[in-house]
């Protein structure tokens, strides 16, 4: 994956140094590190998250990359990637078609994503998509963040998260019907607008199945965590 | 790329943020003596005068240079080793030779702005016929004969480098003795200085396009809303600007987050200096050479007599302060009547920086620096809106109708601009509830008084400046266009975002009359209206939502005469530029149409004016934003 992004950036580089004079619509490549932090709640050990994205592309066509990753002591739990192809669809919104690879938990699962990505009315940062996987499951995700500014620099981040399957497939402890909640706030300072550090909590609990799941394994569905992390982008 | 490599790696010198917005003190070019950073630190001599080049032969070479304005060594685009260009001296009815030699490594260009010449001469590479840039290592030579006076600029016309330091200042003195008397005249030449790379913040912009605004309305103005107006009215107040995704505080795409703005090539902290003698009439030509901001400019102390814009006369009008677009000129002409110093500040429009100057009897005097005027929010008007449809806009905040078109009120001493009765503060956003706006019925306000009213001449002879419904052409729809005025008004007499009833008299278009008569000029053959289009958060800009790139040239015939209206679809001031012809600007009265070569058109606002289609070839026709400019272009083909 990492090797995809260097490849990816490379291509840009050459792009706009062939490009010669300047382009009103260059190639460019953004690696957003929304982010990485260090997680700690009764359930959650620990645990160390990577929410990553980055895309290549011109003002309306971009291939976009994007990632999850949890660890809990030094063992992968959760590892998520998605490659998309994205077209700006309105104003302030891109489809974004492609594929999805649950390496993390086992076994793999694959997934056809379709998606769209932008901001909705009253400024909130919309990304829904619908996947369809293997046997015939379905799953939707809806996450939604919005930025409040408290000064230039101090900024309030509260996020929801969701996720809804029509199966259980118990082999990755999913449940159907609305699978998991995550609600976040962080308060980040934003050094540089490309670097803010911030500190927050997170908020997640597992519904129906998958709670029961998660119960069965031991692990509680109901986690109030504490996290401290980095967001930055270049 | 040519920035990227030729770039001075930052030194790891920490600089505190008064250091990088007021720049350094004694920074600036070095005068391609090789100095150094840290004997350039070490130069105790301001470099101040700005060189001057006189006669009818010049040659001009284009150069890398290094800089310091801000503490953090840097390479700037110079012509012969200064920064600004030296001033070029022309005399009308002269024919000029220069001879322009290009030793950066990529190709480089100079655009003569303003000046009326052949299409060959223009500069504009791959517009400008058989003109294809000047090549490294190479020598262009222009020559043209000088057909006009006054005050105009040159620079480049290529890749981003006018950012970097490539203008300069044109005084052309005319045959005619000019209609008024000074005893002393100073090129006054603003701009904007980055030290990043100028492709560095097109690619920010592209990213993350409020990347430089530190000025967004935060935690506590929100508070202090909801105490003055209340939860639901400062929900009202709000509630277009959420639902339409725009920030009301979207005045600048690039702020002084990241420039240093210069007077003369000089840092705030250095100031430029300008000597007088008490009792002197000094002409200043202000020319504003900068790559994306609008400075608002006043002297306090001081009323300015505008005698000239865009290097052609108009009728003297005195003012207090005066907002000039990117690429405008405006001569003035000042007297002061003591023994003591003036402060020259050139505020940005959005409040981020200043530049600033002195003039003063002795240089061991200085005035005191006016504080920055609070930042100002934009107005309904500002969206293409002039009244309102919605239920929910109940209890407006006045702000929100700031009376761009003051002068259509009826009872309101609008001649000054002051509107006494208005003008409660300097802080237009917290005035709410002083007026009802409800009450009054906008809509139906006859626009056809303005102009009568406003000149106050029983000959005006005025455009037809009525709110016609507004046309979107099929190809402003889609996600490269994020807005399109519904109710775009004419705004002449509106001094725009921040100077609305200030409590000083600040100039206007509506203010701008030609010195000589035009009711000799033939009304227009037929009328064109172009829209100025764009994507703020995606950092596109188009005319009719069709970029340069993708659009057919304009086609004019030699010999007809036009009358342009552009539509403002944006939230931003766009400084439109027509190479080769002149811009005759209708503001009230057309038998006295003021000459420009550079018009702003207003966000959300419409603006016409009339073009004597005389110069055959090729020509650009674009926003003089230099980061829009790319998209916001048109070719213009007369034959």
């Amino acid at each position: 994956m990492k090797k995809l992004i260097i490849a990816l950036m490379m291509g840009a580089v050459s792009n706009l140094a062939l490009a010669g004079g300047v382009e009103d619509d260059p190639v460019l490549t953004k690696l957003i590190v929304d982010k990485l932090e260090y997680r700690n709640g009764e359930d959650s050990d620990h645990m160390l998250l990577i929410d990553a994205d980055a895309w290549i592309g011109r003002d309306l066509h971009k291939l976009w990359l994007k990632t999850e990753v949890e660890r809990v002591e030094a063992a992968t739990e959760e590892a998520e990637v998605q490659l998309l192809y994205s077209r700006a669809i309105s104003p302030f919104w891109d489809a974004q078609i492609g594929w999805r690879h649950d390496a993390r938990p086992r076994p793999n699962r694959d997934w056809l994503a379709l998606g769209v990505k932008g901001t909705a009315p009253y400024l909130i940062e919309m990304d829904a998509a619908l996947f369809y996987g293997e046997s015939g499951q379905l799953a939707a995700r809806l996450d939604a963040e919005y930025e409040y500014m408290i000064t230039q620099r101090l900024v309030l981040i509260p996020e929801i998260e969701m996720n809804f399957h029509s199966k259980n497939d118990e082999a990755t402890g999913t449940g159907s019907g609305l699978s998991n909640i995550a609600l976040g706030i962080r308060l980040g300072y934003e050094i540089k607008r490309e670097f803010a550090p911030y500190l927050g909590i997170n908020w997640a609990k597992k519904f129906g199945d998958t709670a029961d799941f998660a119960e069965e394994e031991g692990e509680s569905s109901d986690d109030v965590q504490f996290v401290a992390g980095v967001r930055f982008w270049f | 790329m040519y920035f990227n490599s030729r770039n001075v790696k930052k030194g790891g010198i920490s600089l505190s943020r008064r250091r990088f917005v007021q720049g350094l003190a004694m920074g600036g070019t070095c005068a391609g003596l090789g100095l150094g950073p840290s004997s350039l630190l070490a130069t105790s001599m301001k470099r101040q005068e700005q060189p001057t080049l006189r006669g009818t032969a010049f040659d001009l070479t284009i150069a890398e240079q290094p800089v310091n304005f801000t503490g953090v060594p840097r390479i700037a685009t110079t012509i012969n080793g200064s920064l600004p260009a030296p001033t070029l001296r022309w005399r009308e009815s002269d024919s000029v030779t220069m001879r322009v030699t290009n030793k950066l490594s990529e190709s480089s260009s100079i655009h003569w702005h303003g000046i009326i010449l052949p299409s060959a001469m223009d500069g504009v590479p791959g517009i400008a016929e058989g003109f294809n840039g000047i090549a490294p290592d190479e020598t262009f030579t222009y020559q043209f004969p000088v057909i006009q006076s006054g005050t105009y600029w040159y620079h480049s016309h290529s890749a981003f480098q006018e950012q970097t330091g490539h203008y300069g200042a044109i005084v052309i003195d005319p045959k005619e003795p000019e209609p008024y008397t000074y005893d002393r005249d100073y090129v006054v030449m603003l701009s904007d200085w980055t030290d990043e790379d100028p492709l560095d913040v097109y690619a920010k912009l592209k990213k993350l396009s409020h990347y430089y605004n530190f000025n967004e309305r935060t935690h506590a103005d929100l508070m202090r809303d909801i105490q003055e107006k209340g939860v639901e009215n400062t929900w009202n107040d709000r509630k277009m600007w959420n639902q339409m995704r725009m920030s009301q505080r979207d005045l600048a795409d690039v702020t002084g987050y990241t420039y240093t703005y210069l007077m003369n090539g000089q840092t705030p902290a250095d100031g430029w200096t300008g000597l007088f003698k008490k009792g002197e009439k000094i002409l200043l030509r202000f020319i504003n050479a900068a790559a994306m901001t609008f400075f608002d400019l006043r002297i306090p102390g001081l009323k300015m007599t505008v005698v000239a814009a865009d290097g052609q006369y108009v009728q003297p009008v005195s003012v207090d302060e005066f907002r000039i677009g990117v690429a405008e000129t405006y001569d003035v002409i000042v007297e002061p009547q003591s023994d003591s110093a003036y402060t020259l500040f050139a505020q940005s429009s959005d409040r981020s920086g200043y530049a600033r100057g002195t003039l003063t009897p002795d240089p061991s005097l200085s005035a005191p620096i006016p504080k920055l005027d609070p930042v100002p929010d934009l107005s309904h008007a500002d969206m293409g809106m002039m009244h309102h449809h919605g239920s929910g806009m109940t209890g407006m905040d006045h702000s929100q109708h700031q009376m761009p078109d003051g002068s259509t009120m009826q009872g309101t001493d609008h001649a000054g601009h002051q509107m006494p009765e208005m003008d409660h503060s300097q802080h237009e956003a917290s005035q709410a509830n002083q007026m009802d706006m409800d009450d009054m019925d906008m809509g139906d306000m006859d626009m056809n008084d303005m102009p009568s009213e406003h000149a106050g001449h029983t000959t005006s002879n005025p455009s037809d400046f009525s709110a016609r419904a507004v046309h979107h052409a099929a190809t402003e729809y889609g996600p490269h266009v994020d807005m399109r005025s519904d109710n775009p008004q004419y705004r002449l007499d509106d001094p725009g975002v921040g100077l609305r009833n200030n409590g000083r008299r600040v100039l206007t278009y509506a203010d701008l009359r030609n010195l000589k008569t035009t009711s000799d000029h033939p009304e227009p053959d037929r009328e064109i209206e172009l829209h100025l289009t764009g994507n703020m958060g995606r950092y596109m800009w188009s005319i009719n939502g069709v970029k340069h790139a993708d659009a057919d040239p304009l086609q004019w015939k030699l010999g007809e005469r036009l009358r342009i209206t552009f539509i403002n679809d944006t939230m931003m001031n766009h400084p439109m530029h027509l190479h080769g012809m002149w811009s005759d600007l209708e503001t009230g009265d057309n038998n006295y149409l003021p000459r420009k070569h550079t018009v702003v058109v207003q966000p959300g606002a419409r603006i016409s004016y009339r073009v004597t289609v005389d110069a055959p070839g090729a020509w650009a026709y674009h926003c003089h934003l230099v980061y829009h400019m790319l998209g916001m272009f048109r070719t213009v083909v007369v034959s």
